[in-house]
C-alpha cells in the first residue's frame, strides 16, 4: 500500500467529479424547498378570472371588485369627468402612459378599452396601500391638486393619480396605477384577468 | 457523592471546563461600566422571547382565518395569556431598546476596531436576524398593520428591476399577502430565525471571549507573553487558556462573580421598566402595539397613516426620503451596510472616544441624535417640511461614516494610558 505512487491527477479528478456531482444533487434537493414557495395550486385558482355586471354602476360612481385578493375599480366616468383628463398633461410623470403599467390596448389618453369605464388595480405603486376615490371637487380639496376635481388620493404618503389612474410628478408613487387585463363579453359585462386576443 | 457525581461527569463532558473558561475565570476588565450591562440583558431578554414565545405557541392559530381570533382568545380566556403575551410583546421592544444600547456601547468605546471585527459582524448579523424576526412575528397577529405593514416591506422587493414581481409573488406564496404568506411568516418566526439567532449569538460570545472584552478605556488588558513584571499580573486565577497566551494585568476581575452581580442589579432596574410597561402601558401609547392592529386584517381598507413599529422607522424615514422607489430601497440597505462596515470605515487606532479627539465626540453624539430624530420622522404622519428634515437626516446619518472615514487617518488623539483608569 505505501509503496504505491500517489496518483495525483487521478486523486485532483475524482475530487472535483464527486464535488461536482454533490452540487448537483444540493441544488436538485433545494429545488423542492423553493418551488413549495410558489403559489399553490388552491392559490392560483383563487387567482383566476372573475366576471363583473357593471349595467348597475351610475355615472360617477365607483364599483371595487375583488381579483386575486387585490382591489380591482371600475369607475364609470361622466362626460365631465373625461373632458378634465386632458387638462394637466404637464403635471403629470407619465402623461402617455409610456411605461409598462397597462394592457397595449390602455396605452391611449383614456387609458381604458372604452372611454366610459376604468378599469384599475387600486393599489397604489408607491408602497401598495390603496388610495381613496375623490370626485366632485373632493380631490382639489383634499389632495390639494388645484383645478382637477376628481382622482385618487393615497392617505398612506400622499401619492396623487387623476382619473385615469395617472400619478402627479411630485409625489411618492412612480408609476401610474396598474390597469389589469380585461375585456368586455359583452355591454354590460367585463371580464378581469384576462384581454381579448389579438387576431 | 456530590464530589463524584461531578467528577463522573467531568469524565465524560467538559462542563467545569467550560465554566471556568468561560465564566469563573474569564478575565473582565474591572472598569467595564453600565454601559456593559446590555449584553447580559440582550441574552435574557432572548430567553424570554423564547420562552413566552413557546407559550404563545400552544393558542396561536396560524391562519389568515384563526389568527386574529387565536390572539383574541390568548388575552382573553387563556389564564394568564395576557401576561404571557405582553411578556413577549414588551419583550421585542425591549430587546431592540437594549440592543440599540449595547451597539452604541460598541462606537463610543470603539469595540468594533481591531481585532474585534468579526465580533462585531456577527453582532450585525445578529440585529439583522432580529430584524426579520421581529418583522414576522408583528405579522401574525393578523391585524391591520399587521397585514399593511406586511404588504409594504414585501412590496420593497418588487423595486427590484426584472425579477421583483415574480420574487414578490414567492415571498407572499400568493398573488397579495394572505394566509400563505402568514403561515410562512409563523415558521420562519418560530423555528428558523430563533435558531439562526440562537447559533449567532452563540458565535457572538464564543468571537468575544476568543478577542477578550472591550472596556470604556479601550486599553487591552491581555498583553503579549513576557511583557509584564510579576507584580503587574492579575492576582486572580484566570483560566489557563488565556494565561498560556498572554500575560494578563492586574485590571481584571473574574467574570463570575464579579460583573454577573453587576449585571443582575442592572437586570433588576432593567425589571422595574419591563414590568411597569408590561402591566400599565404594554400597548406603550400606540408605539409597541400600533393601534389599528387591534382591528383584523382588511385587504380592502388601508389604514389611514401605515407605520412600522418604532424600531425600524429611523430606516423607514430613509426609504421615503429618497423620491425614488429603488434608489430608497437601496439608500435604506445602504445605511445598515454602512455598520456593518464601521470596522474599516473607521481607521483610528485609538478606541475609546474618551481618548480621541473632540470632534469625534461630536460625530457621535449627533449620530444618535440623527437616528432618534429619524425615528420620530418615520413614525409620524407624513407632512411637508418632514420630507425635507428627512432628506437632510439621511445625508447627515451617511456624514457620520464619510467623516469619520476622513479625520481618523490623522486624527489628534490623546495618549492613551498604560493601564486602566479609575
Amino acid at each position: 500500500m505505501s509503496n504505491t505512487p500517489v496518483d495525483n491527477g487521478r486523486r485532483r479528478f475524482l475530487t472535483v467529479t464527486t464535488s461536482v456531482v454533490g452540487a448537483v444533487g444540493v441544488v436538485g434537493a433545494a429545488v423542492p424547498f423553493v418551488a413549495s414557495w410558489n403559489p399553490s395550486m388552491r392559490a392560483k385558482a383563487a387567482g383566476a378570472d372573475v366576471q363583473v355586471d357593471i349595467s348597475k354602476i351610475e355615472p360617477g360612481q365607483q364599483l371595487t371588485v375583488k381579483w386575486r385578493s387585490k382591489p380591482v375599480w371600475i369607475v364609470r366616468r361622466t362626460a365631465d369627468m373625461l373632458a378634465e383628463l386632458g387638462n394637466h398633461d404637464d403635471r403629470l410623470r407619465d402623461p402617455n402612459s409610456d411605461e409598462p403599467q397597462q394592457p397595449e390596448f390602455a396605452k391611449n389618453a383614456y387609458r381604458s378599452l372604452k372611454e366610459e369605464y376604468l378599469v384599475l388595480v387600486g393599489i397604489c405603486t408607491h408602497l401598495g396601500c390603496s388610495p381613496k376615490f375623490l370626485a366632485d371637487g373632493e380631490f382639489a380639496k383634499q389632495a390639494e391638486v388645484v383645478g382637477v376635481n376628481n382622482g385618487f388620493f393615497c392617505p398612506c404618503h400622499g401619492s396623487k393619480f387623476d382619473l385615469a389612474g395617472r400619478v402627479f410628478s411630485g409625489v411618492p408613487a412612480p408609476l401610474n396605477l396598474q390597469v389589469p387585463p380585461y375585456q368586455f363579453l359583452d355591454d354590460n359585462t367585463i371580464l378581469i384577468g384576462s384581454a381579448e386576443e389579438k387576431a | 457523592m456530590w464530589k463524584n457525581l461531578l467528577d463522573w461527569i467531568e469524565y465524560r463532558i467538559p462542563m467545569m471546563r467550560v465554566a471556568n473558561m468561560h465564566a469563573i475565570q474569564y478575565p473582565a476588565p474591572k472598569n467595564m461600566n453600565f454601559w456593559y450591562v446590555f449584553g447580559f440583558l440582550a441574552t435574557i431578554v432572548l430567553v424570554n422571547q423564547i420562552l413566552t414565545g413557546v407559550w404563545l405557541t400552544m393558542n396561536f392559530v396560524p391562519t389568515a382565518e384563526g389568527a386574529f381570533a387565536s390572539v383574541e382568545y390568548i388575552m382573553r380566556e387563556v389564564e394568564y395569556g395576557n401576561v404571557i403575551r405582553y411578556m413577549h410583546s414588551t419583550g421585542a421592544s425591549a430587546f431592540f431598546i437594549v440592543v440599540y444600547m449595547h451597539m452604541f456601547r460598541g462606537m463610543i468605546y470603539g469595540s468594533y476596531q481591531k481585532p474585534r471585527e468579526l465580533l462585531w459582524l456577527f453582532g450585525m448579523f445578529i440585529y439583522l436576524a432580529l430584524m426579520a424576526e421581529a418583522f414576522m412575528g408583528y405579522v401574525l397577529p393578523w391585524g391591520q398593520m399587521s397585514y399593511w405593514g406586511a404588504q409594504v416591506i414585501v412590496s420593497l422587493f418588487g423595486a427590484i428591476p426584472v425579477i421583483g414581481e415574480d420574487l414578490t409573488v414567492w415571498i407572499q406564496g400568493d398573488y397579495v399577502i394572505s394566509g400563505a404568506t402568514l403561515n410562512r411568516f409563523f415558521a420562519l418566526h418560530v423555528i428558523a430565525l430563533p435558531l439562526v439567532i440562537v447559533i449567532l449569538v452563540f458565535l457572538h460570545i464564543v468571537a468575544l471571549h476568543e478577542v477578550g472584552s472591550n472596556n470604556p478605556d479601550g486599553v487591552e488588558v491581555k498583553r503579549p507573553k513576557g511583557s509584564l513584571k510579576e507584580e503587574e499580573k492579575t492576582k486572580f486565577e484566570m483560566h489557563e487558556y488565556y494565561t498560556k497566551k498572554y500575560d494578563i494585568i492586574d485590571d481584571v476581575v473574574p467574570f463570575f462573580p464579579h460583573i454577573v452581580l453587576k449585571d443582575l442589579v442592572a437586570f433588576s432596574v432593567f425589571l422595574f421598566g419591563f414590568c411597569y410597561i408590561m402591566f400599565f402601558a404594554p400597548e406603550m401609547g400606540g408605539k409597541f402595539l400600533e393601534h389599528p392592529n387591534f382591528e383584523i386584517a382588511n385587504p380592502f381598507k388601508t389604514p389611514e397613516h401605515i407605520f412600522p413599529v418604532w424600531y425600524f422607522t429611523p430606516f423607514y424615514a430613509i426609504l421615503k426620503a429618497v423620491p425614488d422607489k429603488l434608489l430608497g430601497v437601496i439608500m435604506m440597505f445602504f445605511s445598515i451596510i454602512l455598520l456593518f462596515l464601521l470596522p474599516w470605515i473607521d481607521r483610528g487606532k485609538v478606541k475609546s472616544w474618551r481618548y480621541r479627539c473632540g470632534f469625534h465626540k461630536v460625530n457621535l453624539l449627533v449620530f444618535a441624535g440623527v437616528f432618534i430624530f429619524l425615528g420620530y420622522l418615520g413614525g409620524t404622519p407624513q407632512a411637508e417640511w418632514k420630507i425635507i428634515a428627512s432628506q437632510i437626516l439621511t445625508v447627515m446619518y451617511v456624514m457620520f461614516f464619510v467623516l469619520l472615514f476622513i479625520y481618523s487617518k490623522n486624527e489628534k488623539t490623546k495618549p492613551v494610558p498604560a493601564r486602566i483608569t479609575k
